[in-house]
């Protein structure tokens, strides 16, 4: 097996006449840049030098070298003593060190919710979310809301309703929604209860459960179902 | 991601310190500083999470409320003193991000925010002047559907700017006339919301005039004024969890059927939230109405100076204001 040669060719976008000069230029660098980067990459990993952050395209990174962080995570009333790049989120931690693989990889980017795990009982995107800041807190994942071979309400609502259809989003939404509930019984408003004006301690409507749940999007479009389930849940009759 | 070292500050005056060395930035929520690190838009070489540092508290005395800066979002939007007396805001931080996202975020990280100019996030574009300064702009003949409408930088090509300021929580902060209170080596200080952030000028690379030394500590809202006719109106692409096109923080004063005192700012226009002084002044003594309200709408968006993509943004903000405005004098429905 080969690979064309990663040199730094002329590329054919470049003869076109710009329209757009600013953009055209932006496409030729970022090809070539990557080209560049690609094959300092290459070096650095042959060489063993950690020069990565320098290499890339010059700004100011003095630190080249991982710097690692101690720290404890309460996973599901399991502490575990870790010690990892400061750069793992709380996701990374828990998939690639705990082998907890339930929390999912979505978007990497808190666009998605697929990472959705609830950090001292609140729902958060354990994507953003470094390993070191949840150092100390009590973390709760999707294997750690049944108990033993009896399923947490919401996880018995969502098979009930049929609230999935690939699966990969439902850790996440199954984890959202036990946020959602927890966070309605203490009366939080979402924008949906300013434009009814049930403003004191509004019920959970299926407009309300859509607003609190659009933190988790469903690429097979399963909606209506999740929100059967939700308000299934919401009103204790998961099954 | 560049490899960087993380520090837990348990005071202020340890995160002031900390913060001093080359490369540091505090760390709030994470949810715009981790995300822009993995786009490597941000490199920092040592993080100082600054959210153990006991600013968590909100205080309300019988003139102001002082928000902490390490208060969530979500905490702040569902606090009795903050839905009861400045339901303004509330409205506005629950029409940004999601639950989670807001679960996590704090004041002062809101506060801190960084444009979603997709030429800003994707570092495949060399030409950004927030970020690469003097390298140009590729937002001003690019798509710049999201981009301002109102005092961007009409200067050379190394410091044109269109880029907006995200934020939900900014817009109602600046129709609620807050202050932001922050501490440094030099000491305290406050600064105006309207003076918090800034317009591009000839440094789009900076957001605020905040400097890199100073922490937030704390966000004071003055006597309310408008708990009984506010309204925070977001228009989008999508319903929720989506940033605002445009959108409008509206508070009216009422003295019978007399608007005694206004607070109009607006977002998703310009680089910083767009309070109009003219526009409000426009709307003191005048009986609430379509009259009044398109006359303040003009006043507000007055001055704009569209790109290729956004001329639709003129339009939508004026009748966005308009029925803001109306919804806020119909007062409170609950």
């Amino acid at each position: 097996m080969s690979f064309p040669p990663c040199t730094d060719i002329e590329d054919p976008i470049e003869q076109a006449p710009p329209d757009h000069p600013e953009t055209s230029s932006d496409i030729e660098f970022s090809r070539r840049t990557f080209v560049k980067s690609a094959s300092i990459l290459g070096a650095a990993v042959a060489t063993g030098l950690p020069q990565l952050a320098t290499a890339q395209d010059g700004h100011n990174a003095e630190t080249t070298t991982p710097q690692t962080a101690s720290l404890t995570l309460k996973v599901n009333g399991t502490s575990h003593a870790l010690t990892l790049d400061t750069r793992t989120t709380l996701l990374d931690a828990l998939r690639e060190q705990l082998t907890l693989t339930g929390s999912k990889k979505g978007c990497d980017h808190g666009q998605c919710g697929a990472c959705t795990v609830l950090v001292d009982g609140r729902r958060v995107n354990s994507c953003l979310t470094l390993a070191v800041m949840a150092d100390g807190s009590e973390i709760t994942t999707i294997e750690g809301l049944a108990k033993g071979d009896t399923l947490h309400p919401v996880q018995a609502a969502f098979l009930e309703h049929d609230g999935f259809q690939c699966g990969y989003c439902t850790p996440g939404q199954i984890c959202s929604a036990v946020g959602l509930l927890k966070e309605h019984k203490h009366k939080t408003l979402s924008t949906v209860s300013f434009e009814t004006g049930n403003t004191t301690n509004p019920e959970l409507t299926d407009d309300e459960i859509r607003e609190r749940m659009s933190g988790n999007i469903c690429r097979c479009g399963a909606y209506p179902n999740i929100v059967a389930a939700v308000r299934a849940a919401s009103k204790g009759v998961s099954a | 991601m560049n490899p960087f070292s993380y520090q837990r500050a348990t005071s202020p005056d340890q995160a002031i310190q900390a913060v001093s060395a080359p490369g540091t930035k505090f760390l709030g929520g994470g949810t715009n500083l981790i995300d822009l690190m993995k786009y490597n838009v941000e490199h920092p070489t040592k993080l100082i999470d600054v959210t153990h540092v006991g600013f968590d508290q909100i205080a309300a005395t019988s003139t102001t409320t002082i928000i902490g800066a390490g208060v969530r979002n979500s905490d702040l939007a569902n606090h009795d003193t903050i839905r009861t007396n400045y339901p303004l805001l509330s409205q506005a931080l629950l029409s940004g991000a999601s639950a989670q996202l807001r679960n996590m975020a704090t004041t002062g990280g809101n506060l801190m925010q960084r444009t979603r100019c997709y030429y800003f996030m994707d570092t495949a574009f060399i030409h950004c002047n927030k970020r690469t300064p003097g390298s140009g702009c590729s937002a001003i003949h690019g798509f710049n559907r999201i981009h301002a409408i109102l005092g961007a930088s009409g200067g050379d090509t190394g410091s044109q700017c269109i880029a907006t300021n995200p934020s939900d929580m900014s817009v109602a902060l600046a129709a609620l006339n807050a202050t932001i209170h922050v501490t440094g080596p030099k000491g305290k200080r406050t600064i105006p919301i309207g003076d918090f952030h800034r317009l591009p000028g000839t440094t789009p690379q900076l957001d605020t005039n905040l400097n890199p030394d100073e922490l937030i500590t704390a966000v004071e809202l003055p006597t309310p004024k408008f708990a009984k006719h506010s309204y925070y109106l977001k228009v989008r692409d999508r319903q929720s969890y989506a940033f605002a096109l445009v959108s409008v923080a509206a508070g009216l004063e009422m003295d019978g059927n007399t608007i005694k005192s206004a607070g109009l700012a607006l977002g998703g226009v310009a680089h910083k939230p767009w309070r109009s002084a003219d526009a409000e002044k426009s709307l003191v003594g005048s009986t609430p109405g379509p009259e009044a309200f398109q006359r303040a709408a003009n006043f507000a968006v007055s001055g704009a100076d569209p790109h290729k993509d956004n001329a639709f943004k003129v339009e939508l903000a004026k009748q966005s204001i308009v029925r803001a405005l109306t919804l806020a004098a119909q007062g409170v429905q609950a």
